[in-house]
């Protein structure tokens, strides 16, 4: 038994931590928020350079054919710079979804791009307004072609290709559509956080071709979302741990009443509490990590407890980083708005805690009901 | 990273079962060993005594202290693989925390070799239980304004106070005491630690009646009690690291056994068993989000103690890991009691087996004792708040100023 990272896995960390320090300072990072561009083409080079966007891609697709347990510390080191990336979108959520249902055809069409960083993948499941989630999907899937409107798509506006969740006679399905091809209008969306971008993307027969089998799009979905959970939920510890570090110097510095913030309880116990949600996020997280890296059935459990913790933790972590610093932490100038910003998108991403409450207590209630039919 | 045991680990846990097997009985589906509320029943003292020695016997006791002090040699991922074995089998409540968590890593930091050689092996044998006099009636989490005041009498120590919360001291045969020595300096240098027979003369216990109806808490009076200089562990007036060292102990020790009688799991099932609107509770939308939030604190408090497990094993130390546990185990179960109340209905205010599942109103009842023992949820954030996060502490008027003035000007 050994519940933590090796110590290569810790060294590559901190190598990224380092890069991400020097590449990707907080000045960066605003240039694309405040700037006109979706992302930061510069960055993503730069880590594909690294081998980042393909390290869990096999060698053989071109990829790094490094581990999951290689990619948490990443993503955590992204999170934790507020990287304007699409990383999410192109490695957990497209990246994962070739590697679980490609053909091999479709793997080497699109794997050894994506590892690359030459081709940007995205997820596009969401409709409109007033629906969310699978129920809310209409676009149909028919003759090779796609139809249908899909809001918001991240990453949806650089996105080179997108895996679509669509209907077919035959079922729930997911395919494939070249963003840049005929029959695809995409419009970029004002985002809550703009250092992130979203686009509505609308579908007139535009060429497409089904990933996985048909009908089999539910149970992709749900797996596909399972993994991209526990990557993403990385990102969120890494930016909440950025929060309390910061809350914590502020705290330290900063002097009210004669004296430091940071030792009246009214503040030490705010942080105290940061700094336990952020230690419990972590250790679901790890749990997260280890089950997708041994590919283990624990992985939908683990999941759930990874994301629910991650979200409740950066929500907390941004929120009261930013109420810490006092008035100054409502300022544009101050970064704690950047934070609290990406905190929301991500909590919102992959279906809000409520959805993944209920999928645990599915998991749960299944075990319970297995647990009691062995008995009898 | 695997969270699966590895061979040689493998290996362990089978010989663990293997001896638990022949000497103990496995618990049948849904069956609990009795817990720390069971201890006043009949034979349960006795019962307890006589597992630990059965396990000492066979060198199954103790098992990350030295061989020489009767324990086993090994590290804290053996000794978490022979507790969750042994939890899969009827075994006698508890007595032994004290001992065992507290008093035995207190003495292999701070106690002579005289003193480890006297009481360790008797501890890891189970032939001696502990209890600890630390609190008093004015002393709680200022534990370094205790009153209780010891004066050296050539070879002894002549001891005089009111000691409080002091589980197991009518049935114990020692007692870890603080008392203070030295009026006159600042109050926690004035403080000194004695290990106390509990059968001397001048000694009187009387149990506190708790909010649950039971006794498990005493308090102590002593008066004129002698106590030789040999049993004072560490130097005149250096009580307070010693006392410190046992604190963190305890936290760990409590946080381990907050599981208690209830768990997300019994929760499940009462929510499923249960139905309002023509539906099982854990169809209600409300119920489930809650089941699911303390589902998931349940499953990271004990990965957060793992986590605490490798780093131990690496040889760190495990820090303030033990306070985190502690603080969020004590809150959670008192959530996890109130739902499993409220899921009942009008019946969950009942305290009648025949009516009710009564374990939830119990455990709600003995929830707000654990928040409180061993650091209260306050001194708690402040302990991560300081020692993890390296914030200041709040200003104090009364540490650097001789015990006996605070005393004076009636600030305490």
């Amino acid at each position: 038994m050994n519940f933590d990272f090796s110590d290569e896995q810790k060294l590559l960390k901190q190598t990224a931590r380092d890069f991400l320090d020097e590449s990707c300072p907080l000045e960066r990072v605003r240039e694309t928020f405040e700037g006109k561009d979706s992302y930061d083409a510069a960055l993503w080079r730069e880590t594909a350079g690294m081998g980042w966007q393909g390290a869990v891609i096999p060698e053989a697709y071109g990829g790094s054919g490094f581990g999951y347990l290689e990619l948490a510390p990443i993503a955590e080191e992204l999170g934790r710079a507020l990287a304007a990336l699409p990383f999410s979108s192109s490695v957990y959520l497209a990246t994962e979804a070739l590697l679980l249902a490609g053909s091999e055809s479709q793997k080497q069409a699109y794997l050894p791009r994506l590892a690359s960083g030459a081709s940007i993948g995205t997820f596009a499941l969401e409709e409109r307004r007033g629906v969310v989630g699978i129920s809310g999907v209409e676009t149909r899937f028919e003759d090779g072609q796609v139809r249908g409107a899909k809001s918001p798509v991240p990453d949806g506006d650089v996105a080179d290709f997108a895996v679509v969740t669509c209907r077919e006679s035959e079922g729930f399905s997911l395919c494939l559509v070249d963003l840049t091809g005929t029959g695809v209008d995409r419009a970029r969306l004002e985002s809550f956080d703009p250092s992130r971008s979203s686009a509505r993307i609308t579908f007139d027969g535009a060429p497409a071709e089904r990933l996985g089998e048909p009908g089999e799009g539910e149970a992709l979905l749900s797996r596909i979302h399972d993994r991209a959970a526990v990557l993403l939920a990385f990102e969120q510890i890494g930016g909440a741990q950025r929060c309390l570090d910061t809350a914590v110097e502020f705290a330290k510095g900063r002097y009210a009443f004669g004296r430091s913030i940071g030792s009246f309880q009214a503040i030490k116990h705010k942080l105290a509490d940061i700094f336990v949600a952020l230690e419990l996020a972590r250790s679901n997280a790890y749990y997260g990590a280890w089950a997708l890296a041994s590919d283990s059935d624990e992985l939908g459990i683990a999941a759930c407890l990874a994301r629910i913790s991650a979200i409740e933790a950066y929500e907390l972590a941004a929120e009261e980083s930013l109420h810490t610093h006092g008035g100054a932490g409502f300022t544009w100038e101050y970064d704690c708005h950047l934070f609290l910003r990406r905190a929301k998108l991500l909590a919102l991403a992959l279906g809000s805690a409520r959805r993944w409450k209920h999928r645990l207590v599915d998991h749960l209630a299944s075990n319970t009901a297995a647990a009691a039919s062995s008995q009898h | 990273m695997d969270f699966n045991d590895s061979p040689e680990e493998a290996a362990y846990r089978g010989a663990a079962r293997e001896w638990l097997e022949a000497n103990a009985r496995p618990l049948a589906p849904g069956e609990r060993s009795p817990g720390l509320s069971d201890r006043g029943q009949p034979g349960m003292l006795e019962a307890a005594i006589a597992w630990q020695a059965r396990k000492a016997e066979a060198g199954w006791a103790c098992i990350t202290w030295p061989r020489e002090y009767g324990g086993r040699g090994e590290g804290p991922l053996e000794r978490v693989i022979w507790d969750q074995e042994e939890a899969q089998f009827w075994t006698p409540p508890d007595f032994m925390t004290i001992a065992i968590g507290m008093v035995g890593p207190m003495l292999m930091v701070h106690g002579s070799e005289a003193q480890k050689a006297r009481w360790l092996p008797r501890i890891a044998s189970g032939e001696d239980v502990w209890c600890q006099l630390f609190s008093e009636p004015a002393a709680g989490s200022d534990l370094a304004s205790l009153r209780t005041r010891a004066v050296r009498d050539g070879d002894e120590w002549v001891v005089d106070g009111q000691k409080i919360w002091s589980s197991g001291a009518h049935y114990a045969k020692w007692g870890i005491l603080l008392a203070r020595t030295d009026p006159d300096a600042p109050k926690h240098a004035g403080i000194t630690y004695f290990v106390v027979d509990m059968t001397s003369a001048g000694i009187e216990t009387r149990p506190i009646r708790q909010i649950t109806d039971k006794s498990h808490f005493n308090e102590v009076f002593l008066t004129g009690v002698r106590i030789p200089d040999a049993n004072r562990v560490s130097g005149v007036g250096d009580g307070w690291a010693v006392a410190i060292t046992t604190l963190l102990n305890e936290r760990s020790s409590i946080g381990a056994g907050a599981e208690g009688a209830t768990d997300v799991a019994g929760l499940i099932e009462l929510a499923h068993s249960t139905r309002d609107e023509q539906k099982s509770l854990l169809d209600h939308d409300g119920i489930r989000e809650r089941i699911a939030d303390l589902y998931v604190r349940t499953r990271a408090i004990d990965l957060t103690s793992k986590r605490t497990l490798t780093a131990m094993a690496q040889g760190e130390s495990p820090g303030s890991a033990t306070a985190m546990g502690k603080l969020v185990g004590a809150k959670m179960q008192q959530e996890l009691t109130a739902l499993g109340m409220e899921l009942q209905g009008p019946a969950g205010a009942l305290l009648d087996p025949e009516e009710a599942d009564c374990a939830w109103q119990e455990g709600y009842l003995f929830a707000p004792g654990v928040r409180v023992a061993g650091g209260t949820d306050e001194i708690l954030r402040n302990v991560i708040a300081e020692r993890v996060l390296g914030l200041p502490p709040e200003p104090r008027l009364d540490k650097k100023v001789p015990f006996r003035e605070i005393l004076m000007q009636g600030t305490n």
